[in-house]
């Protein structure tokens, strides 16, 4: 017979499903539909494996993480789950490179002290103590980089990244959290095209998500908008502008909302400029990164435009 | 053979979803009811309501209904609303090419959670 073992406890689960396994037990998971398609009662196996059957009708990047729904899980063998806001566990890391990307970001490279798993475009908590920690995304690619890569912006009176802009140097010891998010990359689907948008710093996920979808041979079309006020704005430009040129399938579009026209960039804001590039989205998969306003009407447009809402992944901020 | 699995189980809740959920927000009348919420949640709520409407497995009772929705009649849906919503599903329905006795079946099966839907 198999058991679940939750929040350190040992539960028997004889013929029922993990979600009346546990609530009958007193343990708190919320739930609703009980039949396998709300999603409320979503959890995330940590050890063991759970039956393909309990992870239908999740997004892609979900069932990649082992998250699985509660309600449809009969386990044939001895599991442990979690909640899906259970804590990220913490570890040590060392900086290793420390560069202005621009006047406003600082790309970081770190070196985390044991083995690491992530997948380019999700994000970790960086803690300047104890308590106070924030998101940055991953713009690193496991296969492609040895160290972990963040864009941090500077935020106006920002607790964290006023620490990093003022006092983060190269052989610091840092602690960080273990990597979590939804906004990857999933093999599979090559032929699919691919549309991304991003403002400011929104763009460290999509260039982890580009680099890995090349590497991965993604034959669709990947469009990157990336928007910013004015010319300043952008940073990695000359590493987005060589891989356009060495992938034909790659197509890199700076946007300034901003200020006068330039070579290079096109003019206005880049949600329009995207959609007006790309009508139709319908079979599109979409990544959406940066400002929550931006992001949250985009959801919206690139969905009415056609993609569906199983292929729209989205990093507000 | 039943409802569900006439109209297409769980291939057709997958089909229908996104055309449905577009029409529910494009809809000036509902909208607002929506808006600020997670677009990912809701959608997998909408193939909830799917899913039930299409005769397939679910475990909503009508108190259940009655609490889900308790906080959108506090900000006024109403039966116009609730039409509106049922217009969406027959027009999804027939767009996907189903026939006009099942959507007759789904729209009523819908229809039956009326009054625990607005808390009557």
């Amino acid at each position: 017979m198999s058991k679940v073992i939750y929040g350190g406890q040992s539960y028997e689960c004889g013929e029922s499903s993990i979600l009346d396994c546990l609530t009958a037990q007193g343990v708190p998971v919320p739930s609703s539909c009980r039949s396998g398609v709300c999603q409320t009662c979503m959890m995330r196996v940590v050890e063991g494996e759970v039956p393909e059957k309990a992870k239908a009708g999740l997004k892609p990047t979900l069932a990649a993480q082992n998250y699985f729904l509660a309600c449809s899980c009969y386990p044939e063998n001895d599991v442990e789950v979690v909640l899906p806001e259970a804590g990220l566990g913490k570890l040590e890391a060392r900086v290793t490179s420390v560069e202005y990307l621009n006047g406003d970001i600082l790309g970081i490279r770190l070196k985390p002290s044991r083995l690491f798993e992530y997948k380019a475009g999700q994000f970790i908590n960086l803690f300047k103590d104890e308590i106070t920690a924030r998101c940055y995304s991953l713009a690193s690619v496991p296969a492609l980089d040895e160290e972990l890569f963040l864009n941090v912006r500077k935020v106006p009176s920002g607790l964290v990244s006023g620490w990093v802009f003022s006092s983060l140097k190269v052989g610091d010891a840092i602690t960080i959290s273990e990597a979590s998010g939804d906004c990857f990359y999933v093999p599979g689907n090559s032929e699919q095209d691919i549309l991304l948008i991003a403002t400011g710093s929104g763009l460290a996920p999509l260039y982890g998500i580009i680099r890995d979808a090349l590497l991965s041979g993604h034959q669709g079309k990947l469009s990157l908008y990336h928007g910013s006020y004015n010319t300043d704005g952008f940073y990695l430009v000359e590493e987005l502008r060589r891989l356009a040129q060495t992938h034909p399938n790659f197509n890199y579009v700076p946007c300034i909302s901003e200020g006068e026209a330039k070579a290079g960039y096109a003019p206005g804001m880049v949600l329009d400029i995207a959609l007006a590039d790309n009508p139709d989205l319908s079979g599109w998969r979409v990544f959406l990164c940066g400002n929550p306003n931006m992001v949250n009407t985009a959801k919206q447009q690139t969905f009415f435009a056609g993609a569906s809402m199983r292929d729209i992944f989205a990093d507000p901020f | 053979m039943s409802l569900y699995s006439e109209i297409g189980g769980e291939g057709a809740v997958n089909a229908a979803v996104d055309i449905f959920y577009r029409k529910v927000l494009k809809d000036d009348r509902i909208k607002r009811f929506f808006e600020g919420v997670d677009m990912n949640k809701q959608a997998a709520k909408q193939k909830a309501f799917l899913t039930m409407a299409f005769g397939g497995p679910h475990n909503y009772s009508g108190a259940d209904m009655r609490k889900g929705h308790a906080h959108l009649v506090a900000r006024g849906l109403n039966d116009t609303h609730f039409d509106a919503v049922m217009e969406h599903l027959g027009a999804t329905l027939t767009e996907l090419k189903v026939p006009g006795n099942l959507i007759a079946q789904a729209a009523a099966i819908a229809e039956s959670t009326r009054k625990d839907v607005l808390g009557k």
